[in-house]
């Protein structure tokens, strides 16, 4: 969505991850991008390069944190020392919103460090919006949560993965980081239609949205973030943001990580679409020249 | 308890339960638990894949994960007990001692305890092995533990035996039975510059290439191992450095650090006190004192 209580009223545009090997490129060559996801534990550490570089970047650059194990959905509590860690982290990058995904990865304080799928229950439901809500409370700052791709439903689901997004962020009131891959490839694995799910979105809590590529094998496919954007996620991405307007936009890419200037390429790829929407539709045109 | 406890429950039993040798999920677990039925009994199948096998997934995600996160840590452990035995020991290791940290970077922090307690696992070639651990659990904490503001040098000037001086908390000293510094900057220089996390799939386990050690022979070293414009380095000491740096950091006052120093120490008494001004010198010049 442009600027509104779940992006921090921002209008970023089009962004990609900040990963190890553009490090150097960056720093030297001052490249014009509109802003920088950083996945925040690799930067929730006392100190060294990795917080030297981030404040550097931070000089020059709009940074926003994107968090792999916060697990929103797992039933044990979060440790009282990540929370404290984001919290200093938050503060240093001062980043607009924070967002972490929709599933569970730890259980009786053991890290999978893997982003499991949820079951879709209403225990659930319940369980992960007030998780929500209180790391935005402890944080101070706007969380969105992004939908994972999964490769297994379980029997004691309720309803549709949809349902149970819209369910989540509807009692949490917070906002959403909608990956259309991730949709993609859970429609693949899960045989639905993706644009059913892209369509029953709240429209107005998409904050960011996120592009990637994967890889698809004989029986299922798999969230690996390794090659450019395929055509059918670039038609999800199309419709999400005719439906949501102009969204900041971001492009992962975290295997077998070309140089930087084709990975920004590949993500400025959005801006057709973006320009696109930001532009009064055509047939409104037509209808005021009547 | 909650329904949503005890799925998370079954399921992280699941996944965390290591692979077979063929990098597959066991029909039976080790405690005789069918994951057949369990995966039967959690997972929906789909029209083409079973539930056993939608399961099976994330339990080989989960492990490649942490083999390839371990495996860029512990290179020279690799080079040193090889391929095979270091599959044995990491899939022992990783088991008995699961993440309890929400960053991947902590993985090892209980290698070196449990090492010692499973040396079946590097017979041979022990204290070898343990010295590397050693080192390469040094070197993870010293790149990225915190810096602290430096000791004025008027500050440094007025101190008195009575003094205490602090260290800086990416600091590590070591006290080795063979000279692997030499031996990891070998084995990390080829083997390139550390991953970090991230929220893709793997499609398959990373193979990484094993660099077989020569017959290194016995030395005892002391070293430090520290940082520099960010980047770690190894730097030798003497009997004399080591010991004043570990009573200083175990906050003992200068005088006292000192007398630990010299104790049993070959060094003729009219060098000593040169040797302090040139160890002080050198250590607050490479910004070791904060205040
Ligand atoms: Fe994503």
């Amino acid at each position: 969505m442009p600027a509104n209580r779940f992006n921090g009223f921002t209008e970023y545009g089009v962004g990609i991850g900040l990963r190890i090997p553009h490090y150097r490129h960056i720093l030297s060559r001052k490249p014009v991008v509109d802003w920088f996801e950083i996945i925040s534990e690799n930067y929730m550490v006392d100190g060294g390069r990795p917080l030297e570089v981030l404040d550097q970047i931070l000089e020059q650059y709009n940074v926003v944190q994107h968090g792999v194990s916060m697990y929103f959905g797992s039933a044990s509590a979060p440790d009282p020392e990540h929370l404290k860690r984001l919290k200093r982290l938050v503060k240093r990058t001062k980043t607009p919103w924070l967002s972490d995904h929709l599933c569970w990865g730890s259980v009786d304080g053991r890290y999978t460090h893997d982003l499991l799928p949820m079951p879709y229950t209403w225990e659930a439901v319940k369980v992960t919006a007030e998780r929500i809500r209180h790391v935005q409370d402890f944080l101070e700052i706007p969380v969105v949560v992004e939908n994972v791709s999964s490769y297994a439903e379980y029997h004691v689901s309720e309803m549709t993965e949809w349902e149970f997004l819209n369910e989540v962020v509807e009692r949490a009131d917070c906002g959403i980081l909608l990956d259309v891959n991730n949709i993609y490839v859970s429609s693949q694995n899960h045989s639905f239609d993706p644009f059913t799910y892209v369509n029953a979105v709240p429209a107005d809590r998409i904050a960011q949205i996120h592009i990637a590529g994967h890889s698809k094998f004989e029986k299922y496919i798999l969230d690996t973030h390794d090659h450019p954007v395929l055509e059918p996620v670039w038609q999800l991405y199309a419709r999400t943001i005719e439906r949501a307007g102009p969204t900041a936009t971001l492009l992962e890419w975290d295997d077998n990580i070309p140089s930087f200037e084709d990975v920004h390429a590949e993500a400025l790829k959005a801006n057709q679409f973006l320009h696109a929407a930001a532009k009064p539709a055509a047939p409104e045109f037509a209808e005021v020249a009547k | 308890m909650s329904g949503l406890l005890e799925l998370q429950r079954r399921v992280a039993a699941a996944v965390m339960h290591p692979l077979t040798r063929q990098e597959t999920m066991p029909r039976r677990r080790k405690d005789g638990a069918s994951n057949q039925s369990e995966a039967d009994a959690i997972i929906k199948p789909n029209d083409r894949l079973s539930s056993f096998e939608r399961l099976e997934i994330y339990n080989r995600q989960y492990w490649f994960r942490l083999y390839s996160c371990f495996e860029e840590d512990f290179p020279g452990l690799m080079a040193i007990v090889g391929r095979k035995k270091f599959d044995a020991l990491m899939r022992a290791y990783l088991t008995e001692i699961p993440s309890t940290s929400f960053s991947l970077r902590n993985l090892g922090s209980q290698l070196e305890h449990w090492l010692r307690e499973h040396v079946e696992f590097i017979e041979a070639r022990t204290e070898l092995a343990l010295d590397m651990v050693r080192i390469e659990w040094a070197h993870i904490e010293a790149f990225d533990s915190a810096a602290e503001p430096l000791l004025d040098p008027d500050d440094l000037a007025s101190v008195n035996e009575d003094s205490h001086l602090h260290l800086q908390p990416y600091l590590r000293l070591l006290k080795l039975h063979y000279p692997v510094d030499d031996l990891i900057i070998e084995v990390r220089s080829e083997s390139g510059s550390s991953d970090s996390s991230s929220n893709n799939a793997s499609v398959a386990r990373k193979r990484r290439t094993v660099h077989r050690v020569a017959q290194l022979e016995p030395e005892d070293i002391h070293l430090a191992v520290h940082r520099h414009d960010n980047a770690v380095y190894y730097k030798q000491l003497g009997r004399e450095d080591y010991q004043l740096l570990s009573a200083l950091i175990a906050g003992e006052s200068i005088g006292t650090a000192i007398d630990s120093a010299f104790e049993g120490s070959a060094l003729p008494e009219d060098e000593r006190v040169p040797f302090l001004q040139t160890a002080f010198q050198t250590w607050a010049s490479l910004g070791w004192f904060i205040k």
